[in-house]
């Protein structure tokens, strides 16, 4: 884990190949709607947006080392202000869909005021229980929330009502929040999450705040989630406690793994994996739940560090370890 | 010719040849199979219901040998996994990619919710036979979502009411799962119960899955009432019928439940415990009426069970469905059409023995019976007819339109009237 996360340190900016790279992947990305269904179309969409949830958790499990099972109350209460402020009151789509990402940011900040001094087990516990209260609330408040029976309204503006412009709308808010914790990760600022995660204590010895440095990596965290929660609740026109409640984060971090903890884009990869798995594996039994759970105890075992490690490594061993490793 | 201009002629030739298929294709369609997309919660907390709903369709269009109108049916199941977001995933397939002419099924209310809300902006004729809340044929209605064969959850509790109050009970108390079925449910009751001049002294709301009743049952005993009402659905509803007899109230202070309390799929797994409790719904397994007993003699045969409220909506929904198709000689394809002689369809073959038709809002009119669980011949228990109200509308005998001008029901408006 720690070779593979310090790897790309190494790559400053972006080489003029990384660059071509991106320029291919968005390409193709953008050209995905085109051949596809709708149906598959709107897949995909989710696949953005759940891979930019796992990004967003990438960034405390890989860079600071502390896995958050509170992301996905983060990410569904963006959802929860997107409907509420524009199906009732009547905000514009633009402004709702600020104010989701202000109110995932605010409880992303009260999140991490409790739980950075915390690491391992006992962060993982905080997060949990912070998370099972915003489940709670969105639960029990039914005056607000609707309750068990969720929120429903229709926030997309009229331009991003068809399948396609929303995938495009996404796909480009996706580049631009996938840029945006690129650099973020490889600022200095992101170095010192590194640092955090490799040694605490040499970190406080060498005069940083950790707990302040742990607390912007979870605010900044917790905006981006916000930003995927903000797209899903306009991709879905529905919210329920479903959206915020601890399946939301396991499946998010679950994608995270899968791609590979500390790859960042592997976010998207697993992000793809998991939701054609289920989506294609349902249609040929029930029981679709357990192969899922059988594939991710193989992936576990035969690729610990995920789907992307695990082609780093084999692209590492075929080339000699000449070839580095480019990024998405 | 270069290269462009064999692409411009190439194109047209092509788009010639498409239109010129076109009517054949159409032509096609009309006489391909019917497909009928079933969301059903098949994993998850009701995962036991999904497959008796699932059960009751296949019923249904077994009897029939997949065959409306002289059009084969598909039938296309999918797992809603109780889980909303996945019902909503499913409903997209079934619809954008599997191509489904309607959508049926789902059973909990926020998966019924989050499908009724994605079909309204598309069209898809989207039916519900089991899905209770209120408002999809109330307040909220949405044209293409139908509640054939269904019901509106206070839509039964209005006559229990009344029903209670004629038994000169004066005082009752509520218990009940602690979300919008179970206080439409307690509403409807309380709101005609306290009309009527009776007094609901406490209403206790527990959180879904519950284990132990007793910190409640300790309560419902000290507050002296005349009867308890009681709202619990699956397991819920197992527990509390049992902690209430180990409790000693059994026989002491009459229960009374939701109609879904006492369905068969909680008292098939129960014994003497559940007896004599009185619950009001439109369905009695053990009615003498010859049509219902010969539907739950053959559900019984196949599928070794008496059926429970899942299977007979579900076969009820399909059936409403397919003689409304039968109608229209099968153009599901038109789907205004296919929608307003839904709604205008009266369902003639129902197991309930009487013909079933919908109100002006698409839900349908039944009458309620007030039924009471009694041990049958071979030791089972079964759920028999002891009064009846005739043709009740889910607005009971209220105005409609001042009807919904009243909240909907919810834990803090529950309708009661102050003395």
């Amino acid at each position: 884990m720690t070779e593979a996360g310090s790897q790309p340190m190494k790559i400053a900016g972006m080489s003029g190949r990384a660059i071509a790279v991106v320029l291919i992947v968005l390409a193709l990305a953008a050209a995905l709607p085109l051949i596809l269904s709708n149906y598959q179309t709107g897949l995909a969409t989710e696949m953005l947006i759940f891979g930019m949830l796992a990004m967003s958790i990438d960034i405390l499990a890989g860079f600071a080392g502390r896995t958050s099972l509170g992301h996905g109350a983060i990410f569904g209460v963006s959802g929860y202000v997107v409907i509420y402020a524009s199906a009732q009151a009547g905000l514009p789509p633009a402004l709702a869909f600020g104010l989701g990402m202000a109110a995932a940011t605010a409880v992303a900040i009260v999140f991490a005021l409790l739980a950075v001094r915390t690491s391992g087990v006992y962060f993982l516990l905080l997060t949990l229980a912070l998370g099972m209260i915003v489940w709670g609330i969105c639960l029990r408040w039914t005056e607000v929330t609707g309750g068990e029976n969720g929120m429903r309204g229709d926030v997309r503006p009229v331009s991003l009502v068809a399948h396609r412009a929303f995938y495009w709308a996404v796909l480009a808010v996706t580049a631009l929040v996938s840029y945006a914790m690129w650099r973020f990760v490889r600022s200095p600022f992101g170095l010192t999450l590194l640092g955090i995660r490799d040694s605490e204590s040499r970190m406080k010895s060498l005069g940083y705040n950790v707990p302040l440095h742990l607390f912007v990596g979870f605010a900044v965290s917790g905006f981006f989630a916000g930003i995927a929660g903000a797209l899903y609740a306009m991709y879905n026109n529905f919210v329920s406690p479903s959206t915020v409640a601890l399946a939301q984060s396991v499946e998010g971090v679950l994608m995270m793994i899968a791609g590979g903890v500390g790859t960042l884009f592997g976010g998207f990869v697993g992000a793809a994996a998991i939701i054609t798995l289920e989506n294609v594996v349902s249609a040929y039994t029930e029981r679709w739940q357990t192969v899922l759970g059988l594939t991710f105890i193989l992936l576990m075992i035969c690729a610990p560090e995920g789907i992307i490690g695990m082609l780093r490594t084999i692209l590492a061993r075929s080339e000699g370890g000449k070839a580095r490793y480019k990024g998405n | 010719m270069d290269r462009r201009q064999f692409l411009k002629n190439s194109t047209a030739a092509v788009a010639a040849a498409g239109t010129m298929a076109a009517p054949w294709r159409r032509a096609r369609a009309q006489t391909g199979p019917i497909k009928v997309g079933l969301l059903a919660p098949l994993t998850g907390v009701v995962a036991s219901g999904g497959k008796e709903m699932v059960e009751g369709v296949q019923f249904y269009l077994d009897s029939v040998n997949y065959q409306i109108a002289g059009r084969k049916v598909e039938l296309v199941i999918e797992d809603d996994a109780s889980n909303p977001d996945t019902a909503l995933q499913k409903a997209r397939r079934l619809v954008e990619q599997g191509n489904c002419h309607m959508l049926i099924g789902d059973l909990l209310a926020n998966t019924g919710l989050a499908v009724a809300n994605y079909v309204k902006g598309n069209g898809t004729p989207y039916f519900i036979p089991i899905i209770a809340a209120d408002d999809l044929t109330q307040r909220q209605r949405i044209k293409n979502v139908i509640r054939v064969a269904g019901y509106s959850a206070s839509a039964f509790t209005h006559p229990f009411g009344d029903w209670a109050l004629k038994q000169g009970y004066k005082k009752i108390a509520t218990i009940s799962q602690d979300y919008t079925f179970g206080h439409e449910q307690c509403g409807g009751l309380s709101q005609v119960f306290t009309e009527g001049g009776g007094e609901i002294i406490q209403q206790f709301w527990h959180p879904l899955n519950t284990a132990d009743f007793s910190p409640y049952l300790g309560q419902l005993a000290d507050l002296k009432v005349d009867a308890i009402f009681a709202m619990e659905t699956g397991a819920d509803a197992t527990r509390l019928i049992q902690q209430y007899a180990s409790f000693g109230l059994k026989g002491k202070i009459p229960l009374l439940g939701a109609m879904n309390t006492t369905d068969q799929s909680v008292i098939r797994t129960l014994g003497e415990e559940c007896e004599g409790i009185i619950a009001a719904a439109h369905f009695a397994e053990g009615s003498d009426n010859p049509v219902t007993q010969k539907f739950t003699k053959d559900y019984e045969a196949k599928y070794g069970k008496i059926p429970s409220l899942y299977g007979f909506s579900m076969y009820s929904g399909m059936m409403w469905v397919a003689e409304a198709l039968e109608k229209m000689g099968g153009k599901v394809e038109d789907r205004d059409a296919f929608i307003d002689t839904v709604l205008k369809t009266e369902l003639t073959g129902s197991p309930l023995g009487k013909t079933v038709k919908l109100d002006a809002y698409g839900n349908p009119i039944y009458d309620v019976q007030i039924r009471k669980v009694v041990k049958r011949a071979d030791g089972k228990y079964w759920n028999v007819p002891i009064a009846s109200y005739p043709d009740v509308s889910q607005f009971w005998k209220y105005d409609p339109e001042t009807y919904m001008k009243q909240p909907p029901y919810s834990r803090t408006f529950q309708g009661i009237k102050k003395a």
